[in-house]
């Protein structure tokens, strides 16, 4: 059977190894503590990894307590200072208020499918992440590797990051 | 929306080359679809994409990386190793499915 008139143009293939994106190496410095701001690092990280970019993520001031074994599981989110929630402000002073909201964050963000801070840094090192504690957060809080999630690489210096990262794009969180 | 021809099959994809109509797919079109992307299918890589198929009936939607890994049982660490760099969308491709949508 000839078939000259409907003519198939040749196959598509996505370019998913384009030689412009090979090689895109991308660091996150996350220093909040909130659990809201621990998110947005956590994410875009997620989503880089799972674009082949090589990710280092760089733990520094509170957003040491994302990876200090005693906090990481226990972040909270406050209504306090943040007027994103458009509720009055002296709400958020009221007793019990912070746990409340945290405990309707963290629901919000499981309906999603979305994991928790310990376990989506599990994730992130399954893809093949990279943790960095910040040297100088440790110290002022007197804990060693010992107090940190097992899959941090290290605790290095603000040198060494800025050495490790040389030709990376950074976003600080 | 082009029309193609992958291994004597006419399909319909989209401008990235995605299967247009994820009804059009096969085991057959799946292999092409691998094999054009330079993936040799095993046993390991016909589970995720089983999963994905039947996910994708249930759920409407293609399952991202994340929930292969808690729904369909297959480890995030595997999927990276089974379809190198971009598991997520290159999974999707070979399933036929349209990209994950999903940040997580």
């Amino acid at each position: 059977m000839s078939n000259t008139d409907a003519s198939p143009s040749p196959a598509i293939v996505p370019d998913f190894d384009s030689e412009v994106g090979a090689g895109r190496k991308i660091a996150f410095i996350c220093s909040k503590g909130n659990l809201d701001m621990a998110y947005p690092g956590l994410i875009l990280a997620n989503a880089a990894l799972g674009e082949g970019a090589e990710v280092h993520l760089f733990f520094t001031f509170w957003g040491f307590d994302m990876i200090n074994k005693k906090t990481m599981g226990d972040l909270k989110f406050t209504m306090l200072g943040n007027t994103a929630t458009h509720m009055p402000q002296g709400l958020g002073g009221l007793p019990g208020m912070t746990a409340m909201a945290t405990s309707r964050f963290k629901k919000s963000i499981a309906d999603l499918d979305v994991p928790a801070v310990p376990e989506f840094l599990e994730q992130i090192v399954a893809s093949g992440g990279h943790l960095w504690a910040c040297r100088m957060s440790a110290d002022m809080n007197k804990l060693t590797m010992e107090d940190l999630y097992d899959e941090v690489e290290g605790i290095i210096s603000a040198t060494d990051f800025i050495e490790k990262t040389e030709g990376f794009q950074l976003l600080f969180i | 929306m082009p029309v193609t021809t992958l291994d004597g099959h006419q399909i319909n994809v989209n401008d990235e080359g995605f299967l247009a109509d994820p009804k059009e797919w096969t085991d057959d079109i799946g292999k092409a679809l691998a094999a054009q992307i330079g993936i040799t299918l095993t046993d390991a890589h016909w589970k995720a994409i089983r999963f994905l198929r039947q996910d994708f009936e249930t759920q409407g939607e293609t399952a991202t990386l994340r929930r292969v890994s808690t729904v369909g049982g297959i480890p995030i660490k595997e999927l990276f190793a089974l379809f190198p760099q971009k598991p997520a969308k290159k999974m999707a491709y070979v399933a036929g499915l349209p990209k994950p949508v999903g940040c997580v």
